[in-house]
């Protein structure tokens, strides 16, 4: 599936530089200061806001959110209840606007409640993965030598490996429950932060503002946290909302096979019930892909929009 | 000469896969140890009732009862005579399984990359030759929403769009089964089973090879040698083939190496959605079974053909650019 798996983004557009010269020099002359190029992120900020398609894809994402958080208010009681007739098309019944699947179950309430698993999987195993890549990618990129050595060759056999196939593996030795799915998509996704990380803090670690901690006698925590973490955070932040598109997809793949946390409903499971009703009820499986469509779309709309902003060179290329 | 070169970087290569050869074949065991029950459990369950002797006996049979460190050594010991043990519920060698649905992936992969690189390729090339124009935008819209897209569901929406409204393309399946095809008819028979299932599976890598196209040639159309071909004037189609987008395919390829890994797990839900009979659909059914012997084989194996893709492509970069050969 396409999985999406897994999609390296940053792909789709050249390698997004650390926020060019001019940043270095500001953080240069802030030694010790946090270090925060602060006018050129308000920059950035701007330049986001002026991207038609960003701003689009931050709505899009805001209503998904909504939707996911009022969810128990606007459909209450569980959605796996059947409430409504079964089988009933989109439109047919003002009460059940999305129709009902093959049980009298209402969709839209499926997809509201759904909304709360795919964005939760999300963003979790987004944050786990984040956390695993910034740890291997910056201790990799700083100290160098043979910790460097051990930790790409870490990186490079978690990116032999089929992601997919890891995820679906830990899941069956595990569980099928979101904490485990959460950690398995977490645990097959962080290569592609730690070796952005480790590609920044590489450049970063011959700078003059590192130097200079250094000859401050700064912990190497403090270095690493508090000085590089900072300068090397832009692409990072434009790949986490790709990490977190592809989770989602990760996840609807798995509930889609039936792998899915059972006692959750969510829009893969949604997809894999309403694919048996395929030829006659195609609604059931078209209503929350295009649930999934919409969100991933916004996620890749906002990271899009970041890649322009945080890349002053492309602006304007478009 | 050539061929020289070409075993060089061939041996390089393997000898820089050896450590991820290792770690793979570690991270596999550990996942092992990680299964709860073992295999005497399953031949339990299977046969229905055991004792707790007969289960001891069992164990001692498979070696589950020797310290870990000797479990490795044995699985190291199988692995050397290319054995990765034996399914109890298909009561076959795993390695025989794999075999036989191999070939079934591998043609799927193929097309599905060949779909995806052609249409990619031609896509970028066309965005960035008018990028900016309506032609670039309509394409790139078009290439943000595959990417969004989760294959399954454009396989299960192509299959009620082209098998169930329309009527031209199998539902799934690999062939017609019981139409006896032979020859040129089996060929035809199954490359209409294999045009959903490979376009469902191509359709993120198409959006991916879109935009990396257009990126990169790009990137090139800015370099002097560019501007040097147009001054010689040289037909603008020209420049863009043999001057730009050749070089453009550099990061194409190192980017379709990279994802063969990813497509190779995304054929177990394309494959599932189809009744493609492949690797992916033998780890979904192995996980349903709880046939973990073969989930583990099927991970192994696919490990060690993303190894082997990746020293492909190296080969193929010393031969699109033979400076990356000196290094």
């Amino acid at each position: 599936m396409s999985t999406p798996l897994s999609s390296d983004s940053a792909l789709a557009s050249p390698p997004v530089p650390r926020s060019e010269p001019a940043l270095t020099a500001t953080a240069a002359a802030k030694v010790g200061a946090g270090a925060r190029p602060v006018s050129s992120r308000h920059a950035a900020l701007r330049a986001f806001l002026r991207n038609p398609a960003a701003v689009a894809g931050v709505l899009l994402l805001a209503f998904m959110l909504v939707l996911a958080l009022a969810a128990p208010l606007l459909y209450p009681g569980d959605p796996l209840d059947m409430v409504a007739p079964p089988l009933l098309w989109p439109g047919h019944d003002a009460a059940f606007p999305l129709g009902s699947d093959s049980l009298g179950r209402d969709v839209i309430a499926g997809i509201a409640h759904g909304a709360r698993v795919s964005l939760a999987v999300g963003v979790v195993a987004a944050v786990l993965s984040l956390l695993i890549g910034v740890l291997v990618g910056a201790s990799a990129g700083y100290f160098g030598g043979r910790i460097d050595d051990a930790l790409v060759r870490i990186t490079e056999l978690f990116q032999t490996m089929p992601s997919f196939l890891f995820v679906i593996v830990v899941v069956a030795i595990g569980q099928p429950s979101v904490p485990v799915i959460v950690l398995a998509i977490g645990l097959a996704s962080w290569p592609v932060i730690a070796r952005l990380v480790r590609a920044e803090f590489r450049a970063l670690r011959e700078t003059e503002f590192v130097l200079a901690a250094r000859s401050q006698g700064f912990s190497h925590a403090r270095i690493i946290f508090q000085e590089m973490l900072p300068n090397a955070l832009p692409p990072v932040i434009v790949t986490t909302s790709v990490l977190v598109a592809s989770a989602i997809l990760i996840e609807s793949a798995l509930s889609f096979l039936g792998m899915g946390d059972p006692n959750a409903v969510s829009w893969g499971s949604m997809i894999g019930q309403g694919r048996e009703l395929l030829r006659t009820a195609w609604y059931l499986t078209a209503l929350p892909g295009a649930a999934i469509v919409l969100t991933v779309l916004a996620l890749n709309l906002v990271g899009d929009g970041l890649n322009d902003a945080f890349n002053p060179r492309l602006r304007g290329r478009h | 000469m050539k061929l020289r070169q070409a075993s060089r970087t061939l041996i390089r290569t393997a000898w820089q896969a050896v450590p991820t050869v290792i770690g793979v074949i570690l991270l596999n065991f550990i996942l092992m140890q990680l299964i709860p029950g073992d295999a005497a459990d399953v031949v339990a369950a299977e046969s229905g009732s055991a004792t707790a002797e007969s289960m001891a006996q069992l164990r001692t049979h498979f070696g589950l009862d020797l310290p870990v460190l000797q479990q490795l050594g044995a699985y190291l010991n199988n692995l050397a005579h290319f054995s990765l043990g034996v399914s109890p519920r298909y009561n076959m060698p795993v390695v025989a399984l794999i075999g036989a649905r191999l070939g079934n992936t591998l043609l799927l992969m193929v097309t599905a990359l060949t779909f995806a690189l052609a249409i990619g390729i031609a896509a970028g090339t066309v965005m960035s030759t008018r990028v900016g124009r309506w032609q670039d935008r309509t394409l790139s819209v078009l290439a943000l929403l595959l990417y969004s897209t989760p294959g399954f569901w454009l396989g299960l929406m192509a299959i009620v769009l082209f098998s169930v409204h329309l009527g031209w393309l199998p539902t799934g399946g690999s062939e017609t089964i019981g139409a006896g095809y032979a020859g040129w008819a089996h060929v035809v028979d199954v490359a209409l089973h294999l045009v959903l299932p490979a376009l469902a599976m191509a359709g993120f890598y198409i959006a991916i090879f879109s935009r990396l196209t257009r990126a990169a040639m790009l990137e090139v159309a800015r370099q002097d040698f560019v501007r040097t071909a147009e001054a010689k004037g040289l037909h603008p189609w020209t420049v863009n083939l043999r001057h730009i987008l050749r070089n453009a395919l550099i990061p194409v390829t190192t980017v379709a190496g990279m994802h063969f890994g990813t497509l190779l797990g995304g054929a177990v839900v394309v494959e599932t959605v189809f009744s493609w009979p492949g690797l992916g659909r033998l780890a979904f059914d192995s996980v349903a079974g709880r046939d973990y012997t073969v989930l583990l084989g099927v991970l192994l194996m696919s490990s060690m053909l993303v190894i082997v893709a990746n020293m492909l492509v190296d080969l193929l970069h010393a031969w699109l650019d033979p400076r990356i050969q000196v290094r």
